[in-house]
This record gives structure tokens, sequence and C-alpha cells, in this order.
């Protein structure tokens, strides 16, 4: 790990600059429907808004339920903190990272969950169970991508994988690259509960997943809540652009550059997916989430050899 | 002296139980002996396997009890040390539980027995575990299976533990005619059944050293409870006293492991199918297991599947050592091997803490069924919190130590991932494909155990018992081995240095890796620091922000005006989904009326998934030959005339062949 200014670039972009990514989601699916909507800026004033409000919290709960929001900001922070941002190599890079990456969101999924069925309400407890099922059928797409990453670049750190500038860009390299582009793609708008998973917007609790698990938490904690989603979507949103840009430009600076254009890029096409699809009935989004896993071991059979 | 110290902890664990059979049934004495004497065998035992890690090896000692029986030989090595540390610690914070949660007073029948064979199954797993010879290690295997038996059996009133226990009875003895076949061909390869590797065991020909491995693996793997020999494993661990199911599923089942790994050990570079049949087994037991698990309603059902599922990691690593010694590359046996020993420890103690908290929590409910707790984490806070320790642990989740062992298996799998040969060659060919099924066990146990976490201590009660938070000594068993799982949890790297003389002389191979120097044990100490300093920082400040008092109100209830807690999401309609995107392999059974009409009738609903292997295999084709012995009664119809005949008929073949 060597401190130097580009990663205090990567501390400050992780922490600030995540809600932006929603903002410019919502400003899109507005373009789209011929709306104003709200400000780019608009997660921001609601956080701020939250952070300065009391709580409310249920007689039926107990310390598990607080616990939710800070453990899945902790993890999701902690996980982006292990994604290399535009070429740099992560904050914190070791062999077998990757791991960790999934296994810190996994663990902010436990208590999220667990906060959810604390609460015992059946409309938590029914998007608890969606949001763990669906979880499981995304891991083996992430992991497939890992597989194929560490085979292509021989290295067992993501910083390794992404990072370097790959001496390999042979035809088959490529190929899976573009494979995997498309299987984690379908895995960030699953785990973002974005559409066509998740609607964030709707208004219906029985068809909800994430939406409906975070329903009774309020003020400071639902703060907590929104910031880490945004941090999630950041730290995943990450993963998928530095697969989608294996190459960099070779100056650091404008790495830096490409690197938040290729976000703000990524941010307008979730805008754009989000307005011109509608969401999968419940019973179908396992089939959609094996065929994620599908496209990333087809990239795994292309370095077989 | 370790070897000294480890037999005393033996004969002194075997005789535990002994003084209280000559005591009243009514007085605790008899007990409090037994679980001081069980203690001080423990400490002893513990402290020896520790010299013999941390110390100089010792030479074994052959014991030759009377002139005429085989002689046994003994002795600690590492390997055995480190199994033997587990069989220990359990033992002491299982004796101590059962001072609480199966005290004497109240258990006037089957208490004593209870202290007796739990003695006893201690001493014979310290015995199997220091044995060196055939003989001596069939000998700790008998005592330990039957000792087992009369612990499944404790509530034999009842009929289901009857069954249970019957079951267990035969397939462990199955288990041992396997290994009598197994050291008879040992017996025959080498002219010794020596349990080391020695020059006779390395001059094995491939058939008999083939042969050895294939009966190794049914044998052990029987014990061990991977699929599809598992069948007997569910209904023994949930039919046993909750601190007995700690034993047998934290240490016996690993006795198979243990036997396996020294197997592979003993025989002579391994064939690359062997390596691949491994992690092939470890596959499917990790993912049928877990997929078992989360069908059940039955809490410690549901803990004994999720053994099988751990037992499947412990083969994923031993399959990627055996393919690291085929291919000659040292660090996959590091990190393969490492893993696999680390994640017996680790099963051995979080399996353990969950049952211990499941114990206590089922006897305050008054029942096992998980869809009728509820709520209990308010009356029970400190063994809530013990379950959600485990719970983290099990499902591999940082900071715990389950997730030690699961990385160091996954970086070896990385490595043979990435290491350049190509992947369509003989002892890797699998590891790509197991990566993704051992992420996906992670995520599936992670449902599981958010799903008996939540359906069991949060929301409210489903029932009308109050519970009351367990006593001391259940506590303090608990506590001790919760302790365990986060030492090694937030420092792996001052653990990983015991086992690396164990993989060492597993190896035969000189100069090996440490297994410091190959996983990053430092940064993930490092990051589980920040991560409990992070989440404390942050429930420090969330707590300082809720209201001070005044609001009081209930759960958002979308509106509806009378929840009641009936209504709550239960652990069957958590894992619905998840059970009937996997009927092809689980074959739920569901009964459901249909409701119709304008008013209809009351409606029931039954779900159950059974186990498919023992159900639609095992048990049909042992009925097929039951029904194909049939045609013998005919020649035993219990008239002596008959038996006359055929006492006559025999004497005149015999005289006619002389």
């Amino acid at each position: 790990m060597t401190l130097s200014i580009h990663s205090l670039i990567q501390v400050l972009l992780v922490l600030l600059l995540p809600p932006l990514l929603l903002g410019v989601i919502n400003k899109t699916k507005a373009a789209f429907a011929g709306r104003n909507g709200p400000p780019v800026l608009q997660l921001y004033y609601d956080l701020g808004k939250l952070l300065r409000k009391g709580m409310v919290i249920s007689t039926t709960t107990t310390a598990v339920f607080l616990m939710g929001p800070v453990v899945s900001l902790v993890t999701a922070l902690v996980a982006a903190m292990l994604v290399p941002l535009g070429h740099h190599p992560a904050l914190i890079a070791f062999p077998g990272d990757m791991i960790l990456f999934a296994y810190l969101l996994a663990l902010g999924r436990f208590f999220t969950v667990s906060a959810a069925l604390d609460t015992g309400s059946p409309f938590e407890g029914m998007g608890a169970a969606r949001e763990v099922t669906f979880a499981f059928l995304a891991e083996p797409a992430l992991f497939l991508g890992f597989v194929a990453l560490a085979r292509i670049s021989g290295s067992l750190s993501l910083s390794g994988m992404l990072a370097a500038d790959p001496q390999f860009v042979h035809g088959a390299a490529l190929g899976s690259m573009v494979l995997i582009l498309a299987g984690w793609f379908v895995v960030l708008l699953a785990e973002n509960c974005r559409i066509p998973f998740d609607d964030p917007n709707t208004h219906l609790e029985l068809t909800m997943i994430h939406e409906v698990m975070v329903l009774d938490h309020s003020g400071p904690a639902f703060g907590m809540i929104l910031y880490g989603a945004a941090v999630k979507l950041w730290a995943l949103g990450a993963l998928v652009v530095a697969v989608a840009l294996p190459v960099g430009s070779g100056s650091q600076w404008l790495d830096w550059l490409v690197f938040l254009a290729a976000m703000l890029a990524l941010a307008i096409l979730i805008g754009i997916v989000e307005s011109i699809m509608a969401r999968l009935r419940l019973v179908s989004i396992p089939r959609l989430l094996v065929s994620a896993s599908l496209l990333t071991a087809f990239a795994v059979v292309f370095l077989l050899g | 002296m370790s070897l000294s110290l480890v037999g005393i902890a033996i004969v002194l664990a075997a005789c535990s139980g002994v003084p209280a059979l000559f005591l009243s049934r009514r007085s605790a004495a008899g007990q409090r002996l037994a679980v001081v004497l069980l203690v001080t065998a423990s400490v002893l035992g513990m402290l020896g396997a520790g010299l013999a890690l941390a110390g100089p090896a010792e030479p074994a000692v052959v014991v030759r009890a009377l002139a005429g029986v085989p002689q046994l030989t003994l002795g600690v090595d590492l390997l055995s040390a480190l199994f033997l540390l587990p069989v220990f610690l359990l033992a002491a914070c299982a004796s101590v539980y059962g001072l609480a949660y199966w005290p004497q007073q109240q258990h006037r029948a089957d208490g004593r027995r209870v202290g007796l064979f739990l003695g006893l199954l201690t001493a014979a797993l310290g015995l199997l575990l220091i044995a060196q010879d055939g003989i001596a290690f069939l000998f700790g295997w008998e005592v330990m299976a039957l000792a087992a038996f009369f612990l499944v059996t404790t509530e034999e009133r009842e009929a289901e533990v009857r069954a249970a226990g019957w079951l267990y009875f035969a397939s462990t003895h199955l288990c041992t005619l396997v290994l009598f076949a197994f050291f008879a061909l040992l017996q025959a390869s080498t002219g010794a059944v020596s349990l080391l590797p020695d020059a006779a065991a390395a001059a094995i020909a491939p058939a008999p050293a083939n042969a050895l491995f294939v009966l190794a693996l049914v044998g052990f793997g029987l014990k061990a409870g991977i699929v599809p020999l598992h069948f007997w494993l569910p209904s023994a661990h949930a039919s046993a006293p909750s601190h007995v199911s700690a034993m047998m599923s934290g240490v016996m089942i690993k006795m198979g492991v243990y036997g396996l790994v020294r197997t592979c050990a003993l025989l002579p570079a391994p064939p690359p199918w062997q390596g691949q049949l491994l992690l092939a087994v470890g596959a499917v037991s990790a993912f049928v297991g877990v997929a078992f698990a989360i069908g059940q309603h039955d809490l410690k059902r549901l803990l004994a599947y999720h053994s099988i599922e751990n037992i499947g990691i412990i083969f994923l690593g031993l399959g990627l050592a055996m393919a690291g010694r085929s291919a000659q590359r040292l660090d996959w046996i590091v990190l393969g091997l490492g893993g696999a020993l680390l994640h017996v420890w680790n099963h051995a103690l979080f399996k353990a803490l969950l049952f211990l908290a499941a114990g206590a929590t089922i006897q305050g409910a008054g029942t096992r069924a998980i869809d009728q707790m509820g709520g209990i984490a308010r009356t029970m806070p400190l063994t809530a919190a013990a379950f959600l320790c485990g719970a983290v642990a099990i499902c591999g989740l940082p900071p715990l130590n389950g997730l030690v062992s699961e990385l160091l298996v996954y970086l070896g799998l990385f490595a043979a991932v990435g290491s350049g040969t190509g992947l369509l060659l003989a002892p890797v060919t699998l590891a790509p494909l197991v990566v993704p099924v051992l992420a996906m066990v992670g995520g599936m146990a992670l449902l599981c155990f958010v799903k008996v976490f939540g359906a069991v201590y949060l929301g409210q009660p489903r029932h009308q018992r109050t519970a009351r938070e367990s006593e001391a000594p259940i506590l303090i068993a608990m506590a001790v081995l919760a302790c365990c799982c986060t030492v090694i949890g937030l420092l792996p790297m001052r653990i990983a240095p015991l086992f690396d003389g164990a993989i060492a002389a597993w190896s035969h191979a000189a100069a090996l890796p440490l297994l410091g120097e190959l996983a990053p044990l430092g940064a993930v100490s490092a990051l589980g620091f920040a991560l409990v300093a992070m989440v404390l920082g942050g429930l420090w400040w969330l707590r300082r922000r809720r209201p001070a008092g005044g609001v009081v109100v209930g759960t958002w209830d979308c509106g509806y005006i009378a929840p009641t807690p009936a209504m709550q999401y239960t652990a069957s309609s958590f894992g619905q989904q998840f059970v009937s995107l996997l009927r092809w392999l689980l074959l739920p059974l569901v009964k459901a009326k249909h409701r119709d009409g304008l008013f209809p009738a009351a409606a029931a609903f039954h779900s159950h998934v059974p186990d498919v292997v023992l159900d639609r295999a095992v048990l049909p084709v042992l009925r097929g030959c039951a029904q194909a012995c049939l045609w013998l009664k005919h020649l035993q119809g219990g008239r002596v005339n008959l038996y006359l005949l055929y006492v006559f008929l025999t004497l005149l073949v015999l005289l006619l062949l002389k």
C-alpha cells in the first residue's frame, strides 16, 4: 500500500461521489419521461436532511435493527476501497482481495436482511427472502468473472487483474472480457436492485425487494442505508468500468478523467435501461441471473486452452 | 511428555463418568465430579497436544498389554495434535454445558449414562488420534462408534430416536466393515498395518494403492458424511442431546477427515484422478448439504445438514492438496491442506457453538420447530448473540474464523486456475467449476442462517411460552467457543504457523512454503480490526441519535390495522422460493388443501423436505434386499425335524467329501 496523492483522490471519490450516480440515473430517467426531474444533487440534499432528523424505532426490534444500516454502510465503504479506480491500484490490495470484496458485500446483506426480519413485518420478510434468494444466484457470475480475470492476468488481486496494463490483448482474452462485461452488468443491476430486477420507485410493498426491507428505518439510520446503497452501486460500477476499459491511457491524470467520464456514462446507461425496460416478473428473475452466470462461464471456456 | 499427558487425559476421560454410577441418581455430586474429571482431562490433553505442536517430535511408544494380544503403537505427531486440540476443547465445553442442559436431578434415568458415554467418547477419539497402527485405530474407532450410539439413543423412549439410533448403528458398522477391508488390504500390500508412511508404504503398487484410496474414501467418507453417504447423519445429530450433537458434528465426523488425510499421506504419489474425485465429492457435498439444510423445519436437522456442507468444503481443500501432489505444485498443497485443516478447527468451533446455542434455545422455547419460535432475542439476548456469532462464522463472513479457511481454499483454487497450465489437463480441470459452486454455497449458507436467525430470534414470538436466559454453565461454554472463533478470525497469522509442520509432514516435499507467506493473513487481520472498529463507531454514533424515549410505536404495518405475530414471514415462507427453484433436487413433499367457493373452509398447508438419498435410494434398496431374502424363510420354518434333516444332509455331504 503506497500512500500517494492518487490514494487520497481515491478515498475522496469513494466518499463523495457515489450519491451523484443516483442523481445522474434519475435525471436520465426524467429526460426520457419528458420531465425536468429532481436536481442531480438531490440525494445529497436528502442525506443532509435525514441526518438532522430524529428516528422512529419499532418496539418489536432489538439491537440487530440498528446494526443493519451501520454494517451495510461500513462493508460497502471497505469493499469500495478494494476496487481499483481508473488504472490506479486500489487503496487496499492483496492476493485474494476479490474474495473479501464479495464476502464484505455478503456481510452487509446478512445484517440488512436480519434488520428487516427484526421488525417482524411480513412485507419486510418478503423483501428479505427475495434479496438473499437472488443474491445466491448472482454469486456464480461474479466469481466466474474473477476466475476468467485471474486466468487472463495471472494475478490474484483486483488491482492486479484490473489496474495493471495487460500485455495480453489477444483475441480470446478480449472476447472473454466482453462476456464478463455483459455478465457483470447484469450482476450490477441485480445487486443494486435496479430495473429489471427491482423498481426503486415502485409504490407497492408487495413487489419490492430492497426498498421494502428498509421500510422501518428512518432518520440517520435511513440516511446510512441510502448512502451505503450508493457506495455499493459505485463499487460494483467501478468494477464494471474497469473491465470495460482494460487499457489505460498512459497518463495518470488522464486516467482519472477517463474513469469519471466512464462512471458517468455507466450511470446514464443504467438510466436508459430503466427507462426502456419494464420490471421482470419475480419468477423470471432467476432465469436472467442464470443467463448472466452462463455468459461468464463462456468467458472461462474461452480461456481453457 | 506430550504422549504421557495425552495418555493420562484419555484414561481420566474414560473414567470420568464412572464414579457417578456409584452415587445416588438424585444427587448432583456425580455429575459435578464427572465434569471436573473431564475438564481436567481436557486441559491435560490440550497441554499435551500443544507441547507436541510446539516442541520437537517424540518417538512413538509400543504398548503390549498382555502376551498374545497384538501390540499397539501410540504416538502424538503433528497431525494428531491438530485434531486432538478441538476434541478436548469441545469435550470440556460440552461437559460444562451439560451441567445446566442435562442436569442429573432432572434426568435421573439417563443423566449418568450421558456422563459416562461422553467421557468414553472423548477417550475413544483421543485413542484413535494417537494410534499409529491399524489395531489401535480400529479399537478406538469402535469404542467411539458405540459410545456415540448410546449417546444418540439417550431418549430411547421416543420411536424417532430409536429409528435414528438403529440407522446410525447400521451405517457406522458398514463403515467399520469397509475399514476392516482397508486394513486387510494394507496388511497384504505392505506387510504391516502401520498408519505412518514408510518405505513399504511408498512401494505399494498402483492397483492396490488405488483400491486402498477408494476403500478409505468410502469408509471414512461414510463417517464424515459426504454425499451420498450422509443418509445417517441428519437424524442422528438431531436426536442426540445438543451437547452430544456438538461433539458429534464438531469432532466425531472429523475422524473421517482425519483417516482420509492419514491415508492420503500414507499412499505413494497420487494419480491425478484422486484429487479430481475429492474435488467433485467436496463440491457435491457442499452444494447438496446446504440445499437440503434450507428445506428443513427442525433446527437441529438443519444444523446437521450444514455439517455435510462444511465437510464438503474440507474435502475441496484436501482434493486441491492431492492435485498439488500430483502436479508437484507446492502452493496448492499448502493452501489446500492448510484450508482443510483450519476448516476442521473452525467448523468444530462454530458448529459446536451453534449446536450449544440451539440446544439452549430449544430448551427455552420447548420445541425444535423453527416456525414455532420467534422473538427469542428479547428473552435470551446472550444466547442469541452466541448464535449470531456462530451464524456469521459459518457463512464465512468477515471478521470471524470461517472466512480464513474458506479464503485459503479459494486462494488455492484461484492459484490452480491462474497457474498457466492448460485447464483441460488432469489435476485442475475441475478448479474453475468448483470456484462458482463454492461461491454459490456461501450465498446459500447466508440465506439459510439469515432465515434461522431471523425466524428464531427476531420478530415477535409465535409461541406462548416465555423463555429465560440460559444459565451460567451454558453461557460459559458458548463464550469460550465464541472467543476462539473471534481470535482465529482476527489473528489468523498467529494461528497459521501451527499448521505448517503438519502440512510439511503430509506433503513428503522438502522446502515447502509457509502458510503465512502464501496467504494475506496480515491483511485479513487488519481489515477485520478496521471493520470491527468502524461498526462499533457507527453504532455508537447511531445510538446517540436514538429517540430519548417518548415515541412508542410498533412496526409499520403498511396500513393493515390488526397484524398478529402469526402473519410474520416464517422460515418456510422465507425459503419457499429457493426450495421451489431447486425442487428437482430437493423433491419437497407438499400437502395443501385448495380453498374455493365464496366461504372457504379452514385450510392447511404442510411442506417437508425429506432426505432424498435415504428415502429414494437406501431404504428402497434395503427393502428390495429384504424381499429377495424372503425365500430363505422356507429353509428355516421352525420345525425341529427339518433341522435334523439339515444336520443329517450336511453330515452326509461331509462324509462323502472325505
